[in-house]
């Protein structure tokens, strides 16, 4: 039984599972601000897989830079996403995705 | 014998694993998006404990720092300007959960299995050595280049957020005393 002791396998059924996880919050959620929590997910799920494959194969920092930039442009898109919602609700008065569907103004 | 060759290590690492996985349930699950935004902290320090478990000791600051301080409080801070400011009981349902989750299962148990059967080539002891001033050195040699242009791009991404959600402001007021 020692398929319990933590491994590599481990952190990449860990981070396919938060992915999934947040696949399911992109699609399924009206609210806009609950997609972008999926995003943030999602997110989560790569950054866990790349300083885990960091730590086990490559003992480098390769996985560590990579992962500051993911989270450098998290922090970018997030404030994209959240202006856009916020100018998406003075706009219909609701943030529900799917009724944004006008293409005028 | 189910636990022989098991260090304490391993107990941290699915004490963390399950925080993380039932938080991020409860994002998906939950009704009120407050009480998602809020297990989305939990995944989000979840994450930052895996990190510290790792051995990737700048990585889990930053987690904390950026993630949680920046990107959860902004959130939460939408979520707050966003819904009417007496009624925090945001309505947040989820459409076609009910189709979605096999899909879900199915992708995941692909990736689980693809993940446990691949042989991967692992270091035989990884180290757990301080990460700081590598990262540090990578960052101003190997990968000087594109830290500049993220740089850049965080510029340009929060100066157009402000004109994004300044300029519906203008454009409502001009609407409303015409």
């Amino acid at each position: 039984m020692t398929f319990l002791k933590v491994g590599l396998e481990h952190y990449l059924v860990l981070s396919g599972v938060l992915f999934v996880l947040g696949l399911l919050c992109v699609a399924t959620r009206r609210n806009a601000v609950g997609v972008l929590m999926g995003v943030e997910l999602i997110l989560n799920a790569a950054n866990v897989n790349f300083v885990a494959f960091s730590h086990y194969v490559t003992g480098g920092v390769g996985g560590h830079v990579f992962t500051v930039f993911v989270i450098m442009l998290a922090a970018a898109e997030a404030a994209v996403a959240l202006a856009i919602v916020i100018a998406l609700y003075q706009q219909y008065r609701s943030i529900a995705v799917d009724e944004a569907d006008t293409m005028r103004q | 014998m189910i636990f022989e060759g098991l260090t304490p290590g391993d107990f941290l690492f699915y004490a963390l694993a399950g925080l993380i996985l039932a938080s991020a349930a409860l994002v998906v699950l939950s009704r009120n998006i407050l009480y998602s935004a809020f297990a989305l902290l939990g995944t989000l320090l979840g994450v930052a404990g895996l990190y510290v478990y790792l051995a990737a000791d700048f990585l889990a600051v930053v987690q904390v720092l950026v993630y949680v301080g920046g990107v959860l409080t902004l959130i939460l801070f939408s979520v707050m300007m966003t819904s009417h400011i007496g009624d925090v009981k945001v309505s947040n349902q989820s459409a076609g959960l009910l189709w979605a989750l096999p899909v879900a299962a199915v992708l995941a148990t692909v990736l689980g299995y693809a993940a446990k059967s691949t042989p991967w080539l692992t270091l035989r002891e990884p180290a757990a050595n301080p990460t700081t001033a590598r990262i540090g050195n990578a960052f101003l040699g190997d990968y000087l280049l594109p830290f500049e242009i993220a740089s850049v791009l965080l510029l340009v991404a929060l100066v157009g957020a402000v004109v994004l959600a300044r300029h519906q402001v203008r454009g409502a007021e001009k609407r409303g005393a015409a």
